[in-house]
């Protein structure tokens, strides 16, 4: 064997080593376009809660608090949708499995720590924390993406960490929760799913 | 001559060291799921995998999945260090010319 063909097979190695473990279609535009709902959400709310709520961010009450919660659902709903209709295009053009071992496992990987975070929030919530709840989403959901990142493009992890960051600041500083939530699934998002779509995406 | 001593025969083989990249980041890999990535034949992959097992390279599991029999494989200790030596055999092969 002359020293090309060791260069393919280190290559082939690699290709097969990424292949066979991670799931690498995720696509970038899904990720700018869960920014931008989190922004408009965000700002629906601020909206909401600036006019209905005496311009505190804090005494929530009664329809004003639900309308928001209700946004920021539809907001996580839409941005999951989004990512899976993208998703899948990206995996069908490149030739990619959508359902396979890899993609199974950074699924799980990334629900795990995300149920938690959701159900703890609610409990938070239910206790009337409120302010507590920004830092709280931006720390688990950070958790999740740092735990789902083995299973995909390494770039993933960085977003994790940052948000994780961002959520510890949070939690020490509750009156700014909301700039930081915004910053953390907005601005972040949009970075990130840039930063994604002219690494992987545009060839 | 000393370079090459680590370069181990039995992964000079395209299909080897397609099933030893695999096994060596999953934990398993079941037959299927390997004849799809190397894009080999049943026959072909089913003899290679033969020989890996023959050096205790790798670990072969039988078993049903329902009625359905499944084979899978896992990379022994042996076969994980003599992965990496090959490897860093090729390296520096290539470092070198």
């Amino acid at each position: 064997m002359s020293e090309k063909d060791y260069l393919k097979d280190i290559s082939e190695i690699k290709n097969l080593m990424n292949k066979s473990s991670r799931f690498i279609s995720l696509s970038g535009l899904s990720g700018i376009l869960a920014g931008i709902y989190a922004l408009i959400g965000a700002a629906i709310a601020y909206w909401l809660v600036m006019t209905y709520s005496g311009g505190t961010l804090f005494i929530f009450h009664g329809w004003v608090f639900w309308t928001c919660m209700f946004v920021l659902t539809m907001i996580a709903l839409l941005s999951a949708v989004t990512g899976i209709i993208l998703t899948t295009r990206k995996a069908k053009k490149t030739g990619e499995k959508i359902w396979d071992n890899s993609s199974k496992r950074l699924l799980f990987n990334f629900l795990v720590p995300l149920a938690v975070g959701g159900i703890y929030c609610l409990i938070i919530l239910s206790q009337g924390r409120y302010g507590q709840t920004g830092g709280l989403m931006l720390i688990f959901y950070g958790l999740a993406l740092v735990s789902a990142s083995k299973y995909s493009i390494g770039d993933i992890q960085y977003l994790g960490y940052i948000q994780i960051i961002l959520g510890l600041i949070a939690s020490y500083y509750p009156g700014y929760g909301f700039w930081l939530w915004m910053i953390g699934f907005g601005i972040m998002h949009i970075v990130y799913g840039t930063w994604m779509h002219f690494k992987y995406d545009v060839k | 001559m000393s370079i090459i001593t680590n370069i181990n025969k039995l992964f000079d083989h395209r299909i080897r060291l397609g099933i030893m990249s695999v096994l060596m980041v999953n934990e398993y890999a079941d037959f299927n799921m390997l004849k799809e990535l190397l894009g080999a034949t049943d026959g072909n992959l089913a003899s290679h995998t033969k020989a890996l097992e023959k050096a205790e390279y790798i670990l072969v599991e039988k078993q049903f999945i329902g009625r359905k029999p499944n084979t899978r494989y896992s990379v022994t200790k042996l076969g994980k260090l003599e992965f990496k030596k090959h490897i860093e055999a090729l390296e520096k092969l290539i470092s070198k010319t």
